[in-house]
């Protein structure tokens, strides 16, 4: 995947965000990781990535 | 609790019989080898499974009559074949219902279908509903029969001291209160045991969050058996709802309580009704109904430290709480029943050391932690405990709908047997034997020569074979020689090659197994099953 790939794809999940409304963000977003970790089909791949996107968080 | 106007055992389908205390009391006192307080479920079994190894026990039980309410309705495979064993089977399969399906919907659409593992080798269906009371009824039938079997009802056991070498009981009836002496007691007096108590002994573990009323309805829906979870439905947003058939037309239905739902409403005659007309309604059921029966619970995993206290066993709910997600209290407490049973009778009768008795806790309290593993990831998806859990399930759902897999995690994989492998009288795999089923598992079933390898099992110890020469050379030996045919469905199950053998208990677990064994191997095998693990 390209740089120009990835920015297709936060393009269109800005928008699909902005689109949801924020009620229903949080539970899109779970959705998402679940499509997402179905497709890469790999668990311990998924789970290193789920503790990866933790950090940081607090700066 | 019943409807206003009904006694606790005037049911709609159930004539509850009344016990009397003992009317001869002339040996009373007299000192008894086994004693049993509690003849619920698993106190019967117990009693069953001991005389039929020939033991003789004596059943105290406060009650005049059986449990009320239908209380447990689902007993899987491995509990029938318990039954079976104890030679008690036929009335349970005459009356119960057997299944294999489930379904579970979100918001009223269907999001997953799930088999449970079944197949034509398999003897029993994986699970069957029936209601407790005809669990006890046909118990108790089979207690009748059996002479080595004295029942005392209405007789509660108070008090308990530690002999040298046992136990001195106090009994109280309505005629007298009186002492007897027993060598072992087996404690199956229930979820509240008195006996837990008097020895000062406490269930450990969790309460999860959430709380369900069951109720029980008589009507006639027109739906297969099949277990129905209802996520998030239109009559209890948030909540989660089971639908379970049993005989004699009369639908089990748990519904889960909102927080902060008050606990004395929601049981109130007139709050259940309407409840149920509701989850009524949104099955699509709009004849007539009759409520049976109702009761309240939470789902809590709790068990002692240690099944064992010196000469006193416990057993069944005495010695633990699961929640009933995993439908394992009453099946779980039948398997320590019948696990204790043959070790203490083998012990009585000298054919094994006592330190087999020291296998039941790491076995059975095993079994309880397994299931509160099960029960803790089940609970979890049907009453998620914290904001994080309940997102995640909430995405799985919303996304099942469109996408199968997710619906996989509402999938409550119920019941498989647990596997012995870390039981101290239980011979780990030396030569590498590749497939089949592990040491300390259950011998899965096969068909052999028009019936089931079950079958052929001998009340005691069994050894399957696939050549004579093996079970030749160990006829000494006090075990049930088995051969099988080589390439036969049975050694494709085993994953066996003509040398193999399976050294098979009285509790049908596999106690060692071999790729090409030898006598040394067996001898050495079944000594360690019987004396009660190496020193
Ligand atoms: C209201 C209720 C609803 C339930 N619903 C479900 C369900 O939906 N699904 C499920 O899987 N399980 C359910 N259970 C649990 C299930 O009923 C038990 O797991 C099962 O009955 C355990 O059997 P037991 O023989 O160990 O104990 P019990 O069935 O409780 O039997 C204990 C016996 O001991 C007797 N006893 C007690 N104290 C003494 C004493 N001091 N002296 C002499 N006798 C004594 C009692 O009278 C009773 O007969 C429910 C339990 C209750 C109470």
């Amino acid at each position: 995947m390209t740089p120009a790939d990835l920015e297709t794809v936060y393009e269109a999940l800005a928008e699909q965000l902005d689109a949801i409304g924020p009620d229903r963000r949080e539970l899109y977003l779970a959705k998402l990781a679940l499509l997402l970790v179905h497709e890469i089909a790999d668990a311990g791949r998924a789970r290193s990535l789920v503790a990866d996107a933790a950090s940081n968080l607090e700066i | 609790m019943r409807p206003a106007g009904r006694a606790e055992t005037d049911s709609l389908y159930f004539t509850y019989p009344h016990f009397d205390p003992p009317s001869n009391r002339a040996h009373l006192t007299r000192p008894v080898r086994v004693a049993i307080a509690g003849a619920g479920p698993v106190g019967m079994t117990a009693a069953l499974a001991l005389a039929q190894e020939g033991i003789a026990s004596v059943l105290f039980d406060a009650k005049a009559t059986f449990n009320d309410g239908s209380r447990a309705i689902c007993i899987a495979r491995q509990s029938y074949h318990i039954l079976d064993r104890l030679g008690a089977v036929k009335p349970f399969l005459e009356k119960s219902l057997g299944w294999t399906r489930g379904r579970s919907f979100y918001r009223g659409r269907k999001i997953l279908e799930f088999e449970m593992p079944d197949s034509p080798r398999e003897k029993y269906r994986p699970m069957y509903n029936l209601e407790q009371q005809y669990i006890e009824q046909y118990l108790w039938d089979a207690i009748e029969q059996e002479p080595l079997i004295e029942t005392r009802w209405q007789s509660r056991v108070s008090g308990l001291e530690d002999l040298e070498e046992g136990v001195r009981l106090t009994i109280q009836d309505p005629v007298d209160t009186y002492q007897v002496d027993c060598d072992w007691l087996l404690a199956a007096d229930g979820a509240r045991s008195t006996i837990r108590g008097l020895r000062g002994l406490r269930l450990k573990g969790e309460n999860f969050e959430g709380r369900y009323v069951i109720a029980d309805v008589q009507m006639e829906h027109d739906y297969p058996t099949i277990r129905r979870a209802l996520f998030d439905p239109d009559c209890r947003r948030g909540g989660t709802i089971l639908v379970h058939k049993q005989p004699d037309n009369i639908w089990r239905i748990d519904y889960q309580l909102r927080d902060g739902e008050d606990e004395a409403e929601a049981i109130r005659e007139d709050t259940v009704r309407a409840s149920v007309a509701a989850v009524l309604t949104e099955i699509g059921y709009d004849g007539d109904w009759d409520l049976e029966w109702w009761s309240i619970y939470s789902a809590n995993t709790l068990a002692l430290d240690d099944y064992r206290d010196g000469r006193v066993f416990f057993i069944g709910d005495s010695a633990h709480i699961v929640p009933i997600f995993g439908v394992r209290g009453l099946n779980n407490g039948l398997a320590d029943a019948h696990n204790i049973a043959w070790k203490l009778a083998w012990v009585l009768k000298g054919k094994a050391g006592p330190r087999l008795l020291d296998s039941y806790t790491p076995e059975r309290r095993g079994a309880t932690l397994d299931v509160f593993q099960n029960a803790s990831k089940s609970a979890r998806f049907m009453t998620p405990p914290t904001a994080g859990w309940q997102l995640m399930r909430d995405a799985a759902l919303n996304l099942s709908l469109s996408h199968p897999f997710a619906g996989e995690l509402a999938n409550p994989r119920q019941m498989t047997p647990y596997t012995y492998a870390d039981s101290p009288i239980v011979t780990p795999d030396e030569d590498g034997f590749e497939g089949g089923p592990k040491p300390g598992a259950v011998l899965p079933n096969a068909r052999v020569n028009g019936g089931f390898l079950s079958d052929l099992l001998g009340d005691g110890f069994s050894l399957i074979v696939f050549s004579p020469e093996l079970a030749d050379r160990l006829a000494d030996l006090d075990l049930t020689p088995l051969v099988l045919q080589p390439g036969s469905e049975a050694a494709d199950v085993l994953a066996a090659s003509p040398g193999s053998a399976y050294l098979v208990r009285p509790d049908m677990h596999i106690a060692a197994r071999w790729q090409s064994a030898s006598p040394e191997a067996v001898r050495a095998a079944l000594e360690l099953a019987v004396a009660g693990g190496k020193t």
